[in-house]
């Protein structure tokens, strides 16, 4: 008989809850180990192929929330043990609705069509230039404001900025979809995978930042100079502008309450209050200015903050819970190393990068971090370099997503496969190795 | 999309292509103007990379659970690669300042080009790749393969005034043949 256990991690007091499996008791009777695995590990995939496929267009909540009520009322999970998962994830989802707000709130007040008309100007006319103000650019709205956001948001906006500026978007365009994974490692804000890492790490907002800046730098360093290679014939074209239109004016109110955000996240975690209210706080001012001015409304709000993802994740989160403490958890286990020398991290990094690959990285990082957990921080970080990373291998973040997409047959004839994976190669595999190696140095240089 | 503004008179002889791409256009223009045939067909090919959307694509796809098809930013690319496509056919046309016709294709470039250069009496292209030098690797792989690969004859021309400086340093010389060793 096995049943999920939730308990406290030792020695990571104050960082929330992980659920470790244990052969105990606790949680009242559940279904024996093999039914138990099979029912969960179904209903897994069932929730990932409608997540990739939606059918009908209906959002991923419809088959995740239901799985998690599937999952308990089938004993896969107990009751409690999916509460106290539930209440692990209830703060990281606030935390993450809060991020989109701010997001498409700074997008609404043409935030990142001023970074562009201001990337225009800086380039002079110059590819290299404007991909290295691209990568900048890139690199710090995934850090502060999500790679939801670089995706979203900035990837159109770099688009007409490439076509302002007469140079060939091939690579500029690329550096958004690649930044996107491997720039989100700065922050805990910076991808959901962070922002459940983070919860499970038990570190202080400043201090996963100062951990993770040097593979954050690293990563982006690695992209930096495979693009320069990569896209060489596009950058040495040259660019001949076309007649634009005037740039808007800087959004000054925008940037100062992001500022202002960034410095919450310090000031809040240096108070030992959740960063998570800085978040709320940048949220809440731009949101009541936008209504106020009558620029959004309310139910704008609600789409912003994405409120059927948010089911999505808490759903997926407890069917999760379920898969890992029904036998996963000892099926994994030993691919995981213990401890935080340089060839378990690599180790880990490299088993994350892999599942992420094969699954897609939220459902990744929801299966090791329990298994990471243990080890420490240290391992934790790993882990998160592997399922942020790893997903630039694969067109599509994962290769199910990839044959679900061929399937479906979602976009026409389809991309050439071959130059993503070719690059994907060329920066993958060398950009984590890099970053592990940062990650390995500062843990020794300023501990876990 | 295809269009044809201002052609009167029945074209004499096989079209001229030019490829019209970003970076290099007006080399391409220029060489159009002064070397194709009077009365010729001229025609402005623009090739929209289907890589440049698809990347956009692939990573929404790959945000798992924020499946809102209307927020895909590969869609928004493509109305906007289709957008400025136009908007450089139409400097280019004034450039040129002759009859011609507008064509945006959308796919592989060099396939594409390759493809729209059939029967055509000459295809017009220009060189990317480092301009600071001569070469090696002159080309990029696009360009590279419409060389290889073109049914007409192909005008290949500078974007702008090749580098100083002539011919790079001779190779050195094969080792003599010595007989007995090896």
């Amino acid at each position: 008989m096995w049943c999920l256990l939730a308990t406290t991690v030792p020695g990571l007091a104050g960082s929330g809850w992980m659920p470790v499996t244990t052969p105990a008791t606790l949680g009242g009777p559940v279904l024996n180990a093999a039914p138990a695995e099979a029912v969960s590990v179904a209903v897994l995939v069932v929730v990932l192929a409608w997540a990739v496929a939606r059918p009908r267009g209906w959002p991923e909540a419809v088959a995740a929330v239901p799985g998690a009520v599937v999952v308990v009322a089938a004993g896969a999970i107990s009751g409690h043990a999916a509460l106290t998962e539930a209440r692990r994830l209830g703060p990281v989802i606030g935390f993450l609705a809060a991020v989109l707000v701010l997001a498409q709130m700074c997008d609404d007040e043409e935030l990142f069509r001023w970074c562009g008309a201001w990337m225009a100007r800086l380039s002079s006319g110059r590819p290299r230039r404007l991909l290295a103000l691209v990568f900048a650019v890139a690199a710090v709205t995934t850090a502060v404001l999500s790679l939801d956001a670089t995706v979203v948001l900035l990837t159109p906006v770099v688009f007409a900025t490439a076509a302002r500026v007469g140079a060939r978007p091939r690579p500029h365009v690329y550096a958004c979809t690649h930044l996107a994974n491997s720039a989100s490692l700065l922050l805990p804000v910076s991808n959901l995978t962070n922002l459940l890492a983070f919860a499970a790490s038990g570190l202080a907002f400043p201090r996963f930042a100062a951990l993770m800046v040097l593979p954050w730098a690293a990563a982006i360093g690695t992209e930096y100079v495979v693009f320069g290679r990569f896209f060489g014939a596009d950058l040495d074209a040259g660019a001949q502008a076309l007649p634009a239109a005037p740039p808007p004016g800087a959004p000054v109110f925008v940037l100062v309450v992001v500022a202002g955000t960034l410095a919450g996240f310090a000031a809040t975690s240096a108070a030992g209050v959740d960063p998570a209210w800085a978040a709320f706080a940048g949220a809440a001012v731009l949101s009541g200015r936008a209504l106020a001015q009558r620029r959004t409304t309310p139910a704008g709000l609600g789409r912003a903050a994405a409120v059927p993802f948010l089911a999505f994740v808490l759903g997926l989160g407890i069917v999760v819970a379920a898969v890992v403490g029904n036998g996963l958890a000892s099926a994994l286990g030993p691919l995981l190393p213990g401890g935080t020398s340089l060839p378990a991290l690599l180790a880990a990094a490299a088993v994350a990068a892999v599942l992420a690959n094969l699954i897609n990285n939220l459902p990744a990082v929801l299966v090791l971090l329990p298994l990471a957990a243990p080890s420490g921080a240290g391992a934790v970080l790993a882990v998160l370099l592997g399922v942020n990373i790893g997903p630039n291998l694969t067109y599509a973040g994962s290769l199910a997503t990839l044959l679900w997409r061929r399937v479906w047959h979602q976009h026409g004839a389809g991309p050439s496969l071959g130059e993503f994976t070719r690059l994907g190669l060329l920066t993958v595999p060398a950009g984590l190795i890099l970053a592990v190696l940062g990650l390995w140095a500062a843990l020794h240089a300023i501990g876990g | 999309m295809t269009d044809s503004p201002g052609t009167k008179a029945r074209p004499a002889g096989p079209p001229v292509i030019v490829w019209v791409a970003e970076g290099t256009w007006q080399a391409s223009i220029d060489a159009a103007r002064q070397l194709a045939p009077a009365g010729a067909e001229i025609v402005l090919l623009h090739v929209t990379p289907q890589e440049v959307p698809g990347a956009a694509h692939g990573a929404y796809a790959g945000l798992l659970g924020r499946g809102h098809p209307e927020r895909d930013p590969g869609s928004r690319v493509e109305e906007l690669a289709t957008a400025s496509a136009a908007e450089l056919l139409n400097a280019a046309a004034r450039r040129l300042a002759r009859p011609c016709t507008r064509t945006q294709r959308h796919g592989r470039a060099e396939r594409e080009v390759t493809a729209a250069a059939e029967g055509a009496g000459l295809l017009i292209v220009a060189r990317d790749g480092d301009r600071t030098r001569g070469g090696p690797k002159s080309l990029g792989p696009a360009s590279r393969f419409v060389i290889d690969h073109a049914p007409c004859p192909v005008l290949l021309v500078w974007p702008g005034p090749p580098p100083a400086g002539g011919l790079p340093p001779a190779p050195p010389r094969p080792p003599r043949h010595q007989p007995g060793r090896r």
